[in-house]
């Protein structure tokens, strides 16, 4: 194992995160703050409670979920595209480093990052609003897996993508209203029930109701498949990575 | 003594069908200087791009001091330092960090001294906090070299290592090559310069159309294919060759101006004087004279030439 190597990339992708690290922390803590505004002071006003819980509480796991997953796509798909646009990926193919020593050095840093922000969003929040976690461990299971999971599909769409918009669209296109979708700001018990019925089939919602469950209790789909779910996820892009190295995919010609 | 890279007919088809590289093999002698020559698109880049694990091979295999390319990567790699062709660099990162990222990389624990050592003898140490996009063209390209050497290297890539460096530089750069021959590093480097292979090499390879069409020691492809010629150019035009001259290989140019004779040096006899002899007897007069050897270029033209 060349942890040396580990080590380097880690280094590398959290240095060029501490360049512009004030502007990566100030946009997700102003858009938070806003999303509390219109959310929490907007709606709040007229829903109070969802579930016996605060409305205003009620959207922080949500929020937090909606930060982890953007950041960690955006992160590890920009660390690893980055050098397949300038060239300099040349000098990690021709390193003596095994593809899982790669993953786990720009991996790691992404879902890094992201935990630091979904951190900083918690902190926020609780300048908003009462937060209680009736189930810490859980909280940081699913904060870390979701990271590291996330991160590993932004790493399979910067090797994918080989254009700036590819680079872009995912998360626009599909990540945001994904979560948006997936029960962030609602109960899906709020909805009417086909919408009930085709928000199922949203991988992201059992990874807001079991982080939420975290917090409150209270969760849209048994914790059992949230736990499922983000393990299936997890594999899923565990094995393509695994299949991208494997055959060089975008990555050797 | 085994050759520090043993390459067997490796060949490699791109995904769009083309075959860059068809049946290369070749032995790389432990510390030599080989430079492999050829035109655009030959497969220089190519087969390097193998050797280095950036380009998968079709067919063929390729051993790094017994290791092989694929099998046992990590050991074959950390033998390798490679400088690219292209100037790819991280611009915002500093000359000293992107160096000592590379060693990291490679496994090697942090050696500042070390960097420093290498920054020194590339003339790049007042750079060293510089950010990358504040650097000339030829300084990323001694940029590149730190990077491969950070890593202590036993056998060191050049992909055309002198595309655009200033004469002086260039003067440099070749004596941290011969440096680092004497230290016991395998050099193997593409170039166009067909001067810079006669000067730096021990031995040449010349590749065209992914075709490895010779290699040799340079001394010996210098006299294999060493023939000379000897101009002598006339005080009047002619327009034939007179008898008396028949029966030696000359040719009219210049209009009649100048007289070609080509002749073998390592022939036992060049039959110089006797040809003189006959010009005197048959009433031409030479004004000068001079005699070429003829250069790399030439074999490597009329090689390549033969190929096509
Ligand atoms: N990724 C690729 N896909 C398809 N063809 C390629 C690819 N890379 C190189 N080639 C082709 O393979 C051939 C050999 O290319 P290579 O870069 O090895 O040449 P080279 O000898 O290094 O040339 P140069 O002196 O211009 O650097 C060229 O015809 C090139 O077009
Ligand atoms: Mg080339």
């Amino acid at each position: 194992m060349n942890f040396q190597a580990v080590k380097s990339i880690y280094a590398f992708e959290m240095n060029r995160w501490r360049r512009t690290v004030l502007q990566s922390i100030v946009s997700p803590v102003i858009s938070t703050s806003l999303y509390f505004v219109v959310f929490g002071a907007a709606i709040g006003s007229r829903i109070e409670t969802v579930e016996g819980v605060s409305y205003g509480a009620f959207i922080v796991p949500g929020l937090m979920m909606l930060t982890l997953l953007q950041q960690s796509v955006s992160a590890a798909s920009f660390g690893i595209y980055f050098p397949k646009f300038t060239g300099t990926i040349y000098e990690i193919l021709s390193a003596p480093v095994s593809f899982f020593e790669i993953v786990l050095g720009y991996v790691g840093a992404a879902a890094t990052k992201s935990i630091i922000l979904g951190t900083i969003i918690l902190i926020t929040a609780s300048l908003f609003v009462d937060l209680r976690i009736a189930h810490p461990f859980w909280m940081v299971a699913f904060l870390l897996l979701t990271a590291v999971t996330f991160s590993l599909l932004g790493f399979i769409i910067g090797i994918w993508a080989d254009n700036f918009e590819k680079l872009q669209l995912v998360p626009l296109l599909i990540i945001t209203p994904l979560v948006f979708l997936g029960g962030s700001f609602y109960s899906v018990d709020m909805l009417p029930p086909f919408w009930q019925g085709v928000t199922m089939f949203n991988p992201v919602l059992y990874l807001i109701s079991g982080f939420r469950w975290s917090f409150y209790e209270v969760s849209d789909v048994s914790i059992v498949w949230s736990v499922a779910a983000i393990g299936m996820f997890l594999s899923l892009a565990l094995g393509i990575v695994w299949w991208i190295f494997k055959t060089g995919y975008q990555l050797k010609s | 003594m085994h050759p520090v890279i043993a390459i067997s007919s490796l060949s490699k088809r791109y995904d769009s069908g083309f075959e860059a590289l068809k049946g290369v093999d070749l032995e790389i002698d432990r510390g030599e200087i080989f430079a492999l020559l050829g035109p655009n698109g030959a497969g220089k880049t190519t087969l390097i791009s193998i050797i280095c694990g950036i380009v998968n091979p079709t067919g063929g295999s390729v051993s790094v001091d017994g290791h092989d390319i694929l099998a046992d990567y990590r050991a074959a790699r950390s033998l390798i330092g490679l400088v690219p062709q292209e100037l790819t660099t991280d611009q915002f990162e500093s000359v000293f960090d992107t160096v000592s990222f590379s060693r990291g990389l490679f496994g090697k624990k942090p050696d500042p001294a070390y960097i420093e050592k290498v920054l020194t003898d590339l003339s790049l140490i007042d750079k060293r906090d510089n950010k990358l996009r504040e650097l000339s063209g030829g300084m990323k390209r001694r940029v590149l070299i730190a990077k491969a050497l950070s890593h202590e290297p036993k056998i060191l890539f050049l992909d055309e290592p002198t595309a655009g460096v200033d004469v002086s530089l260039r003067k440099d750069m070749w004596e941290v090559i011969r440096k680092l021959r004497e230290s016991g590093v395998t050099i193997i480097l593409t170039t166009h310069y067909i001067e810079e292979a006669e000067e730096m090499a021990d031995r040449i390879g010349i590749i065209s159309g992914g075709r490895l069409l010779l290699v040799e020691r340079k001394a010996d492809l210098m006299r294999k294919l060493g023939i000379k010629q000897l101009r002598l150019e006339l005080r009047e035009p002619l327009s034939a060759l007179p008898a008396e001259l028949q029966g030696y290989d000359l040719t009219i140019e210049d209009d009649g101006k100048t007289l070609l004779y080509t002749f073998d040096r390592e022939g036992e006899r060049t039959r110089i004087t006797s040809l003189l002899a006959d010009l005197q007897s048959a009433g031409i007069r030479v004004r000068d004279l001079d005699t070429k050897q003829s250069t790399l270029e030439d074999i490597f033209v009329s090689l390549v030439k033969e190929q096509a």
